[in-house]
């Protein structure tokens, strides 16, 4: 159960300005820009919900990702997961979420994927045989029997999509945030990776919030869509709420989705 | 010529901007420069007899060293090279219609000569101001400015000559940390920055200034220090002369036998 | 204990991804060892052509040397990770390591493990031994102990100059680099007893960066020149710093938190 309340953050930027004389004037005197990331945001997720979470480049989605894995604080506002607060109780509250970053990965370069696996194991003190069960199932759902023995550096890219996935859930968490999860990966992959995260959801109940720019994964596991533009919460409804914001010509949900980019100005 | 100004011109705004990056490399340098002449003087303590220059020319030597260290540390290497050779890209340099020689070439000097614009003028007006003899004495004859000048520039090619070299034979072998390494740390040996050649057992300087690497840093400071006067000046810039040129030939020759290479293995 | 544990899996797992570039490997090892030969080069000129700096013979100045360069390369090859901090944040990696449910600081210690510097230690290690047969100090077991203690100082010290580092970090990736003076400078620096820079260095090194506490002052009692036997356990002292350190980090990591990457 994720609950979010009000929710605020500001950061300061330094202002860099262009050309000669500017940089001379920057030796002496820094200027900072004010950055609203989120402004009053609220929501709240269910157990068992999967969560789209949409908005343009800029707008607060890692942010938000963030404050909710317990990496950021937020300037005000609650956020509570499963009765606790993040940043608060963050070695607890981490025991319970796992988080995919499309772009970045958590696997180890140079030796076989099961390494990193066991490692992973031995850091979340995740007994015996309930890693094993868990790796079984996580294997079997994702196809990994031929790939878990190689180096990351030698998989492909959607190869290594599913590991990371893997990973993410060797701990079997409640909770699973997706930053981005198919960037990049091919048709196949994408497919695959898409079947899994449902699977996941029907299997284990299995709490999903995905933000991504890829339209089609919203399509294919989004019961409910959070939008958001300029830091602030600008629709919260279903898929269906989603899909008749527009009538014909918007036929795509890329095209829905960018007519309410206009709309709000974002 | 006009892109690599404006490359210049890049890469100075760049530097200003990070002015806190400046100002601590400064700082960095002036502690170094201090803790050199601090050492020196308690060896000068121990045995001022077998001090092998004055105290005033060692102390110019030790802040010109800080001052344009950029110009002349041997362990400045662009990983990007290295790594374009490796992967290949390489080869879209060899498509330009410009030798790669020439353009690396003058790439380091750029390099080198923007980093050291922006250090040297605090630390060498700093070090003037410091009392004598633990700050920068400035010669009184105005034809050692210009030979020192002179020397700074062969100085300075010798050393652009030199990483060309080591450029050059990455295309032999494949793995250049080896290289990179045993290189550098012989080379900063014998180019003076462990310690001042005149410092070494006279047998063992004997043998170093015969190398091309006391060439380098080690002829420009001294001539400005006063530690090399008369016949030993010239004799200094003839032989800066000649490694300069050995260098580039070699540099060059390795170039063309290295692209026959890779254009025979299908690049 | 189990930390000890998992601090033994992570290292096991960088020694079998080193072994994964055994060439690479080799080269870099061989690379450090030269460049620490090149320092040594330097002292023993120097101490040739000079026979005793401020009261010290060659084979103390050794003996200074190689503790110092022990302690660095112990410290180096552990806390390698913190050295590379701005690294770490700046690739998102310190992000990760926020997201397990151990101490932050243990995994930023557990993620590199630097064993390129081994042939930096094996060089420390025989010029050890070769300071200690070479010297004219009479060696009792309390001796031996103070050596082990001015190493372990050197190593806390030296630990705790990277934690700072680190700590700054959280606040600016930028003008970072003045640190390099107490980290290679120390090494640089450390070659001889850090008394003979004269007061002013020695002040600093005593009161702001302890030093003189693990290198200096023992090492008059070891070496006879001083007969306070309080110098002895001052490299205990030393260990302290890690303390200020431990609260820099404490206080950089809740920034960071707040202000994001």
């Amino acid at each position: 159960m994720i609950q979010v309340e009000h929710m605020n953050k500001t950061f300061k930027v330094t202002r860099r300005s262009a050309g000669f004389s500017n940089a001379v004037k920057a030796l002496f005197h820094k200027e900072t820009d004010t950055v609203h990331a989120l402004s009053d945001i609220s929501f709240s997720i269910g157990d068992g919900e999967m969560v789209g979470y949409i908005g343009p480049n800029g707008a607060g989605k890692s942010s938000t990702i963030k404050i909710l894995s317990g990496i950021l604080t937020p300037d005000n506002g609650t956020c509570l997961i499963n009765g606790r607060i993040p940043w608060k109780d963050r070695r607890e509250h981490v025991k319970d979420i796992g988080v995919v970053f499309g772009q970045r990965t958590q696997l180890w370069w140079d030796v076989p994927v099961i390494d990193s696996f066991e490692l992973l194991r031995d850091i979340y003190e995740i007994p015996r045989h309930q890693y094993l069960t868990t790796l079984e199932e996580l294997t079997d759902l994702l196809a990994l029997e031929e790939i878990i023995k190689t180096p990351a550096r030698q998989l492909s890219l959607g190869q290594r999509m599913r590991c990371e996935i893997a990973a993410s859930l060797l701990h079997t968490p409640k909770i699973l945030f997706l930053d981005e999860p198919t960037i990049g990966l091919d048709a196949v992959s994408k497919l695959a990776v898409r079947d899994f995260i449902r699977k996941l959801n029907r299997i284990h109940k299995t709490t999903v919030l995905l933000t991504t720019h890829d339209m089609q994964d919203i399509d294919a596991l989004a019961d409910r869509v959070l939008l958001i533009g300029k830091g602030r919460l600008l629709l919260d409804g279903t898929l269906s709420d989603l899909k008749s914001r527009c009538e014909p010509p918007c036929a795509t949900l890329d095209e829905i989705v960018a007519s309410l980019y206009r709309e709000f100005q974002i | 010529m006009k892109k690599y100004w404006s490359f210049f011109r890049i890469r100075f705004i760049r530097g200003l901007q990070y002015r806190t990056a400046a100002l601590s490399g400064m700082v960095t340098q002036f502690v170094w420069g201090s803790m050199e002449i601090l050492l020196f003087r308690a060896f000068y303590q121990a045995a001022p007899e077998n001090f092998p220059m004055t105290f005033e020319a060692l102390s110019t030597y030790v802040w010109l060293q800080q001052a344009f260290l950029a110009l002349y540390m041997v362990w400045f290497w662009e990983s990007e090279l290295f790594n374009s050779v490796a992967t290949g890209d390489v080869a879209y340099e060899l498509c330009r219609p410009v030798r790669l020689y020439d353009m690396w070439f003058v790439r380091g000097l750029a390099v080198r000569l923007s980093k050291a614009v922006l250090r040297c003028m605090p630390i060498l007006v700093f070090s003037w101001f410091l009392p004598a003899p633990y700050g920068l004495t400035l010669p009184g004859d105005v034809k050692i400015w210009a030979i020192t000048i002179l020397s700074m520039t062969l100085g300075l090619l010798l050393i652009v000559a030199f990483n060309m070299i080591v450029y050059m034979s990455v295309f032999y072998t494949v793995s250049p940390q080896g290289i990179k390494l045993f290189v550098t740390s012989l080379a900063e040996f014998l180019s003076g920055s462990v310690i001042p050649l005149p410092f070494l057992p006279n047998h063992v300087r004997a043998i170093v200034e015969l190398l091309p690497f006391a060439s380098a840093q080690n002829v420009p400071f001294r001539i400005f220090a006063g530690d090399i006067t008369g016949p030993d000046l010239t004799i200094s810039i003839l032989k800066q002369t000649f490694w300069l040129f050995a260098f580039v030939l070699i540099g060059r020759f390795l170039e063309k036998r290295a692209l026959k290479r890779v254009v025979i293995q299908g690049g | 204990m189990n930390s000890i544990r998992l601090y033994v899996i992570f290292f096991l797992m960088h020694l079998k991804s080193m072994m994964q570039h055994k060439v690479s490997f080799f080269m870099t090892l061989i690379g450090q060892f030269l460049i620490s030969f090149n320092v040594f080069l330097g002292v023993y000129f120097m101490m040739t052509r000079f026979n005793q700096v401020k009261g010290f013979s060659y084979s103390e100045v050794l003996l200074c040397f190689s503790i110092t360069l022990m302690a660095f390369t112990l410290a180096e090859t552990v806390f390698r990770s913190l050295d590379t901090f701005e690294t770490i944040i700046g690739n998102g990696e310190f992000d990760r390591i926020l997201l397990r449910p151990k101490n932050s600081l243990f995994l930023v210690l557990c993620s590199k493990v630097d064993l390129t510097r081994f042939g930096r230690l094996i060089q420390a290690v025989v010029m050890l031994v070769y300071g200690i047969c070479y010297s004219s100090i009479k060696w009792t077991p309390l001796r031996c102990i103070l050596v082990v203690l001015m190493i372990l100082g050197g190593v806390c010290v030296f630990g705790a100059i990277y934690l700072i580092f680190a700590c700054l970090c959280f606040f600016t990736l930028e003008g970072l680099e003045f640190m390099n003076v107490f980290t290679d400078g120390a090494r640089e620096y450390g070659k001889y007893p850090i008394g003979i820079y004269g007061k002013t260095v020695l002040f600093i090194c005593t009161y702001l960066v302890p030093f003189a506490l693990f290198q200096y002052y023992p090492f008059l009692y070891l070496t006879g020149k001083s007969d306070n036997s309080w110098y002895s356990l001052l490299p205990l002292f030393s260990v302290l710093f890690l303390i200020p350190a431990f609260l820099l980090w404490k206080f950089g990591l809740k920034h960071y938190q707040s202000t994001g990457s």
